[in-house]
């Protein structure tokens, strides 16, 4: 049995990050829909499930999460300054030259495995990194978060082809399914569903969890490997927007910038006080 | 000592290396036996195979990646710009067939454009070395440094001693008073030639192995041009971006000019055909390269004469 899970302290976590990425998107705005879908994954990997610590980063025998959808990039910095990873004060530096706190993903912030951007791109990278523990006879788990989205790219599905060859079962592909893609519905675009039938048929040992449910996540993630002989994937259905209803699983809130009495509201929304007025144009497609 | 023994002796000397292939294993047969998990087989997958390479040299790894190098630097270009390049991850690129080496495939296989494409990424190095024995010569250098590299791959021999490799050196073969002429790849075997039938003419003629084109050997392109020679480029590859176009970025850089004479594919693909069928039909041969060259030197001291007049 994995050991309790201590929900209330990964509640409280997961809230401060919210307000973390609330911060983050204004002043040039961030890709908010994907970073609040994605939090409470963020949260519970890195705060109760992997095997890494600021200690432990030069570690071989650690565990490796590698951000293929690199638009979540606020929840993983908010995620590491609430572990001290970096200092808080840092991520007002978002977008700005005195530092590496932009749109993606890079490798100057400490605990960031490697840049992206390019969708389908890093579950190959990450496939390298479990091979290499393969080689080593090493135990580490390598977790590689992509969108749904993402899986149009047609790489996505070559390593997965090929991490099922090697039976690479200490690689796991976790999904944020908040069934957005830019600015429109996955199912609306390129249909997904069904996922799980899809994720099988490429030799997949596949779950399918409430991205949001901390003891679903730590039930199934306990559960790895999932098989001896299958790559890992797990769905994790989640809620583009999660914890601001005013934005909650919207097309146009893909990503924003708010002004300062937005954000105002928001932060208050997001501690349970009224749903906040959003008066700025804020569908921006890039 | 041919590539697979080359690279038997260095995988099996060094933990770090990793040998993988999308599915051309034709310079590494022997090597899966010997090299146990450490040999990657990706299948037709030249993303995922330079993605995984990426993820391995993170973890410490000096991955050596063979596929066919029109599949290899394109169908994979961004995987390598983005995941190799960006990080400078010591990722060694071998291309089988570049260029004319692809004879008879047709214009899917041609890699005319690789030295242009590799070396527009930043911290990628490129090497073109003369024939096998040349390539066995740069690659202990080129897989032991810490850098990402493409090295277009040939397994001919080119029968002749090359001096030691250089990283941004050239091997100089000759100088020439009247011609000179810089190659690279397969063709230095055509080039002797041309050199050949010149010198019989009487001409006074260079010859140098332009082996590594990033980093390129600055000075022996401007003390060329200083010199006043005809300068020959002679390249199996597009005449954008490659050899001809490096000369033209060094001259300009040095505020230099010279007369120069570029054998290059112009915005075309070769008639596929084996290989001496194709050098002929494009017009290649050591002696059709000679006798192109002495027009142009011929015109070339004509207008001198003309000028000085």
């Amino acid at each position: 049995m994995p050991k309790l899970l201590q929900t209330e302290y990964l509640e409280v976590i997961a809230q401060k990050v919210r307000h973390h990425i609330i911060d983050m998107s204004t002043n040039g705005g961030c890709f908010i829909g994907a970073s609040l879908s994605c939090a409470d994954i963020m949260v519970y990997l890195y705060c109760e499930f992997l095997n890494i610590s600021k200690k432990t980063l030069d570690d071989d025998n650690r565990d490796f999460l590698l951000l293929s959808k690199g638009h979540d990039v606020p929840a993983m910095y908010a995620t590491f300054a609430e572990m001290g990873w970096i200092e808080p004060s840092r991520l007002k530096n978002h977008l700005l030259t005195n530092d590496h706190i932009y749109w993606h993903p890079n490798r100057n912030i400490p605990g960031v495995e490697f840049h992206s951007g390019s969708l389908g791109h890093v579950p190959a990278v990450g496939l390298g990194v479990a091979m290499d523990c393969a080689i080593k006879g090493k135990s580490n788990k390598v977790i590689v978060i992509t969108g749904d989205g993402e899986l149009n790219e047609g790489s996505v599905w070559e390593t997965l082809l090929v991490a099922s060859a090697y039976k690479m079962n200490n690689f796991t592909l976790v999904v944020d399914r908040n069934a957005f893609q830019a600015n429109m519905a996955t199912e609306d675009l390129i249909p997904l569903e069904p996922l799980i039938d899809k994720f099988v048929a490429f030799g997949c040992a596949v779950r399918r969890i409430d991205g949001h449910d901390f003891s679903a996540m730590h039930e199934t993630f306990n559960g790895l490997p999932f098989s001896e002989e299958k790559p890992n994937v797990i769905i994790c259905d989640t809620i583009r927007g999660k914890g601001l209803p005013s934005i909650e699983r919207r097309a146009d809130r893909w990503f924003v910038n708010f002004n300062m009495n937005e954000i105002i509201g928001l932060h208050a929304e997001l501690d349970g006080g009224n749903i906040a007025t959003i008066d700025s144009e804020i569908l921006t497609v890039r | 000592m041919d590539y697979q023994q080359l690279i038997k002796e260095t995988a099996l000397d060094n933990e770090r290396m990793i040998v993988m292939t999308a599915e051309n294993r034709a310079l590494v047969r022997e090597l899966p036996a010997l090299l146990g998990k450490r040999f990657i087989d990706t299948g037709i997958t030249e993303q995922t195979m330079i993605g995984m390479a990426a993820g391995l040299a993170l973890r410490g790894r000096i991955p050596i990646c063979h596929a066919l190098t029109t599949f290899l630097i394109m169908r994979a270009f961004e995987f390598i710009r983005t995941d190799v390049g960006i990080p400078a991850l010591p990722v060694k690129l071998s291309g089988f067939i570049p260029g004319f080496l692809s004879d008879a495939n047709g214009p899917t296989h041609q890699a005319l454009e690789d030295v242009a494409l590799m070396r527009g990424i930043p911290n990628m190095e490129v090497y073109c070395p003369a024939g096998q024995e040349d390539m066995v010569g740069m690659l202990p250098d080129i897989w032991s440094s810490e850098s990402p590299a493409y090295v277009r791959i040939v397994t001919r021999n080119t029968g002749y001693d090359h001096a030691p490799f250089e990283k941004g050196k050239a091997e100089i073969i000759a100088f020439g008073d009247d011609i000179n002429i810089l190659v690279y790849g397969f063709l230095f075997s055509e080039a002797m030639k041309t050199k050949e039938i010149l010198e019989g003419k009487g001409l006074s003629v260079g010859l140098i192995n332009m082996r590594s084109l990033k980093p390129v050997d600055e000075n022996i392109i401007t003390q060329l041009a200083a010199s006043g020679s005809l300068m020959i480029t002679m390249e199996d590859h597009f005449i954008c971006g490659g050899l001809y176009t490096i000369v033209a970025e060094v001259l300009l850089k040095n505020q230099l000019t010279a007369t120069v004479l570029p054998f290059a594919m112009k915005d075309k693909w070769f008639r596929p055909a084996l290989l001496d069928a194709v050098l002929e039909y494009e017009g290649f041969t050591g002696r059709q390269m000679a006798d192109k060259i002495l027009m142009t030197y011929s015109n070339k001291i004509k207008n001198a004469q003309y000028h000085t007049i």
